[in-house]
């Protein structure tokens, strides 16, 4: 794309483009500026330099403290001028220099006489002027001034004084707050824009008092308002006012949703967006409700203007995640616009259906998108793939259409980020969905055929070399895996050298071969990709003694156990001395992200770029740091660790957040603690466990954290004992005790002297799905029929009144802690009955699997019928106590 | 909380992406380095659109753009992506149709360049601070159109309040003198 860029610009340098402004300089214009000062002046020329100077700001030119001074000091003159076209841009540049407020005394008497004007034109910008730069005690001299402003015959003026209302609110609220009664009569106005400016300053100086605020929506929706920026404005009040109340726990009728409604009728488009937005926006919109709203969207969506078919398709694209079965009607007018000449619009059209879409259309949008895919840019096209991805996890039995598709776009064209989005997704697949893992791994393979991403090809082939032995033929990924040694660079090479000896060793019958192709590779010409031949050759060539077998393998699988990050940094302070570097003394806790960062999570990579990122969060890192702690090694397998819980408060001094880890006999508490305040050192951290209501567990063993240094998290271990195999629960309380330090800020280093201090903790409590692992399957039906009949464990309960299905079907979920499988967790929204399949694995490995089906009557109370079979019958009774008591 | 409909920015980009003029209204943007690197982006991302005809619009960055294009003039306005892309559009239309009246119906490079000034105006005229002052482009056009007479311009091409203008302005300045 930068190449005929830079070709426009010769040839436009060939024909001398003519500009005004042509090798202007800022040291010739504030020269020029000097005419300001003349006795006579000249309107003209000073209008021509007062342009110069707003084009050098615009352009981003700065101008010195000195010289914006002393531009300021002689623009002033020019108010003595009668010229209208030069006040006019008088007033322009002042507002540009923004002068400081010692400055501004020279200015406003002149603006305040051009208040007070018979010219409209004047009195209207000396108010914007004068309120840009004005500060608190120059405003309450002018206030009177201001009031009449408001009231004003012309619309301009009135406006003019509404606006910088509007701004004063921020800095000045209480003198602002005193104009109510002429901001009222503004509401009142013939003029459109003036309506609009009063109504939205009058609501900002009420803004406090809800009570005024839903007075004012009220009155106002009644009436009748003239302009459609006033109209919109109040249907966002009206929105907030239906926010706060429902807050407030009143139920019946919405009410003012008939006003809203009424907006979708209005004349201006602007308004039934506005109106449209608003509905879809309420909070547990019915779909009752929602229906008027996406029929007017559905017109807009075949609209000629590309803004009104943008705002329909993106507003429907938000419904869609929320109510998928809403939008369902549109779906025809929106597979039209799959080839809308505005690719934005395009995308979101394919993202929408894709989320809308049922299992049985699938496939005649995967057609319709291979199509469409051909012509948009790469950015669009990583939408799409995400959106793919989460279809594929949402039917998993469509996977082969799925990967099909995938593969296909994996083979054209396309920029590197858009590869590793497929790639990702490809890998995301194979995880989740057993059955797609050998098609999906010979795809990989295909792909590093005539791969040009060094980098997604080493991943490719690091991903294979944990995947492909455990597949039913290992062998046949060799082949590829072997060409990449002839035919890549030395860094691929190396890597392929790696993936041949994962394979040579965790597959017997392949190690002969794989120790002759390794010999091979020994007389590569790059050292690296020797080293490392010679490194597996040694390792695969073992005496096979138990021992050397584990050290062999946990140096091949085995993965960093401290983050990289981490890492670096230890290696970057380590000082180059006569001790060697202990890679023990890296610390192994993942830094909890700041929090700018943890808003942009939403975008995590999956796939490959995610398990790099995190070695130690994760099932795998846990289990590897817990059987590091001598304590606990003697606990036996994880079998669960919980999302982090967080125990404190955003923002606080010490932030502190617990995974919990579930053994057979034992429970661990890893408490992740971060000192936030910078001229602290916190030492012998720990953190005491109050189990009193937890009566099923004894305390066994707790970890300390010696010394929690600023902004460098650590981690502090409690462990319990509890009835083996059982899911006992309980509730319990904690509290950190340290020892605070104090820390010279310029120094870095504490005090000897600390004092002892504690923090209460938020508490924690031990539940039901704690014990449950989210396993999804791939193909309910299959598995259900595969368990024995006769465990399966049916009851009926009831669930009280409930706001709707899916709030009923989101606790039942929560509260057992189990995976949803085929898309069954969304409830159609108009539905009165649903069924949710759900599957997991219990503590014991005992695999369930749940059909669960609800119904709702007409007052919304809601009843469920559970089926729960389990390969152990006790647990299947144990799923129904859990719900019994939930 | 911020209800009233804002306006992010306002961008008038030649052909090439050059900044004619700009005025920012929000501080997503600190540096000048940043503005250019957003008008960058912008930039590349409409040049291949066809907008000669209609408003389009498009995402970047958490902002809704709306824009259109006349000859080399490329006009933008954004907003952030909660906005009404309607209320962006009719901020664009009435800038749009409003420097078309000042340029008298031969909106370019060249023409806006030689008439700065009525751009900055009218850009003052639509936008006071993010908040809509004025949409409607007669208006607009008639505000910021103060000084458009040139009194060099031959008397045939002027409009008759125009003249008149013109020779009021004449007269005052023969009084003077």
């Amino acid at each position: 794309m930068a190449q005929p860029f830079v070709k426009k610009d010769d040839d436009h340098d060939d024909e001398m483009e003519y500009s005004p402004f042509m090798g202007i300089e800022k040291g010739a214009v504030l020269q020029e500026a000097r005419v300001f000062n003349d006795a006579q002046v000249d309107p003209r020329r000073c209008s021509q330099v007062i342009t110069k100077l707003l084009y050098l700001l615009n352009q981003g030119e700065s101008f010195t403290k000195v010289e914006a001074t002393e531009v300021f000091f002689s623009v002033t003159k020019l108010f003595q001028s009668k010229d209208t076209g030069l006040r006019r841009m008088v007033y322009l540049i002042i507002k540009e220099l923004s002068p400081s407020s010692d400055e501004v005394i020279i200015v406003t008497s002149s603006l305040m006489k051009d208040m007070n004007s018979k010219i409209d034109m004047y009195r209207a910008n000396a108010i914007r002027v004068l309120c840009r730069i004005i500060d608190g005690t120059l405003l309450t001299q002018i206030e009177r001034y201001l009031k009449q402003a408001i009231v004003d015959k012309n619309p301009v003026v009135s406006s003019a004084a509404l606006v910088s209302g509007l701004h004063l609110l921020r800095t000045n609220p209480e003198i602002v707050k005193r104009w109510s009664n002429e901001v009222q009569e503004g509401v009142q106005s013939r003029s459109a824009l003036v309506q609009f400016h009063a109504l939205a300053l009058l609501h900002q100086i009420r803004q406090n008092d809800r009570l005024a605020v839903s007075k004012l929506v009220g009155s106002l929706t009644r009436g009748s308002v003239r302009s459609p920026l006033a109209q919109c404005l109040l249907i966002r009040y009206t929105s907030q006012v239906i926010r706060d109340m429902s807050n407030h726990g009143q139920s019946g009728e919405r009410p003012f949703y008939e006003f809203l409604e009424s907006c979708l009728r209005h004349k201006a488009e602007m308004v039934i967006l506005e109106a449209a937005r608003a509905i879809t926006e309420l909070d547990g919109v019915t779909s009752r409700e929602l229906t008027p709203a996406i029929t007017v969207l559905q017109l807009f969506l075949s609209s000629p203007k590309p803004v009104l078919r943008f705002a329909a398709v993106r507003t429907l694209n938000k419904v869609s995640m929320t109510h998928p079965m809403a939008v369902t009607n549109c779906n025809i007018d929106m597979e039209s616009l799959i080839s809308d000449q505005n690719r934005s619009i395009a995308t979101l059209a394919i993202t929408t259906l894709l989320k809308t879409g049922n299992e049985s259309s699938v496939e005649r949008l995967m057609k319709q998108i291979t199509n469409f895919m051909s012509d948009i840019a790469d950015e669009f096209k990583i939408v799409v793939v995400d959106a793919i991805r989460s279809l594929c996890v949402k039917f998993p039995l469509k996977y082969r259409s799925l990967m099909t598709f995938l593969s296909n776009i994996l083979r054209e064209e396309g920029g590197f980020e858009y590869k590793r989005a497929i790639v990702d997704s490809i890998v995301t697949i194979i995880r989740d969905i057993p059955d797609a893992k050998e098609g999906g791994l010979l795809h990989l393979c295909e792909f590093i055929e005539d791969c040009e991403f060094t980098y997604l090809s080493t991943q490719i082939l690091h991903f294979l070399g944990i995947e492909g032995p455990k597949t039913s033929d290992p062998s046949k990924y060799i082949r590829y895996i072997y060409n990449r040694v002839h035919l890549e660079n030395a860094t691929v090479r190396a890597a392929a050298v790696s993936t041949l000896a994962k394979f040579g060793f965790m597959v017997e019958s392949l190690k002969p071969r794989i120790t002759v192709l390794l010999k091979r590779c020994i007389y590569d010409s790059d050292d690296e990709v020797r080293d490392r031949a010679t490194l597996f050759l040694s390792v695969l060539g073992g005496d096979g003694t138990l021992d050397a077998d584990k050290d062999s393998k946990e140096f091949m699988f085995g993965s960093l156990e401290a983050p990289l990050a981490n890492m670096e940094t230890s290696l970057k302070n380590y000082d180059p001395s006569e001790e060697a570097f202990d890679i023990n003394s890296v610390p192994k806790e993942v830094k909890s992200q700041p929090l700018a960062e943890k808003k942009a999570q939403g975008k995590k990579p999956t796939g490959l770029g995610a398990p790099p990122a995190a070695p130690a969060s994760g099932f795998e890192g846990y289990e590897r740091l817990l059987s590091s702690i001598p304590e606990f090694a003697a606990f036996g397998k994880l079998f669960k660790s919980s999302s982090p819980v967080e125990l404190t408060e955003a923002e606080t001094e010490y932030a502190v957040n617990v995974v919990k880890h579930i053994f057979d006999n034992h429970v661990v508490f890893q408490y992740n603690c971060t000192n936030t305040i910078p001229e602290q050192l916190l030492e012998r951290v720990n953190v005491i466990v109050d189990a009193s209501e937890a009566e099923e567990f004894s305390e066994v063993a707790s970890k300390a954290l010696n010394s929690l240094p600023y902004d460098s998290p650590g981690q502090a271990f409690v462990a319990f004992e509890k009835p083996a195999g059982v899911p006992a629960v309980g509730k319990f309380s904690n509290t950190l005790t340290f020892v605070v330090k104090e820390v010279d800020p310029s120094t870095g280093e504490a005090e000897d002297d600390g004092v002892e201090d504690e923090y209460q903790l938020e508490d924690l409590e031990v539940v039901s799905a704690d014990y449950m692992v989210k396993v999804s399957v791939s193909n309910f039906r299959n598995a259900w029929e595969s368990m024995n009949e006769e465990d399966e464990h049916v009851d009926e309960y009831g669930l009280g009144q409930r706001e709707s299905l899916g709030e009923a079907i989101k606790a039942v979920i929560d509260l057992l802690g189990m995976q949803p499988c085929e898309g069954t967790e969304t409830v159609p929204s108009n539905a009165r009955s649903h069924t949710c399949l759900l599957s997991g694995v219990y503590i014991g490995n005992v695999k369930v699997l749940v059909r669960a089906q609800f119904g709702m009557d007409s007052s919304k109370e809601i009843a469920m019928k559970l089926a729960v079979r389990a390969e152990d019958a006790s647990v299947a009774e144990a799923i129904h106590e859990i719900v019994a008591n939930g | 909380m911020e209800l009233p409909p804002k306006v992010k920015n306002i961008l008038l980009l030649d052909s090439e992406g050059k900044r004619i003029a700009a005025k920012y209204y929000s501080g997503d943007w600190p540096t000048n380095t940043a503005k250019e690197a957003f008008e960058k982006a912008v930039f590349s991302k409409t040049q291949k659109t066809n907008a000669h005809t209609e408003v389009e619009v498009t995402a970047l960055e958490n902002n809704i753009i709306v824009y259109k294009f006349v000859q080399d003039l490329h006009f933008f306005v954004s907003g952030g992506e909660e906005e009404n892309e309607l209320v962006l559009a009719s901020v664009l239309q009435g800038l749009f149709d409003a420097v078309n009246l000042l340029l008298r119906g031969n909106a370019d490079k060249r023409e806006a360049l030689d008439n700065l000034d009525l751009i900055f105006l009218c850009f003052d005229e639509i936008i006071d601070g993010g908040i809509v002052l004025e949409t409607d482009a007669n208006v607009i056009a008639e505000k910021a159109g103060i000084n458009s007479i040139d009194p060099n311009a031959p008397l045939s091409e002027q409009t008759i309040s125009q003249a008149l203008a013109t020779a009021r302005e004449h007269l005052t300045r023969s009084l003077m003198k």
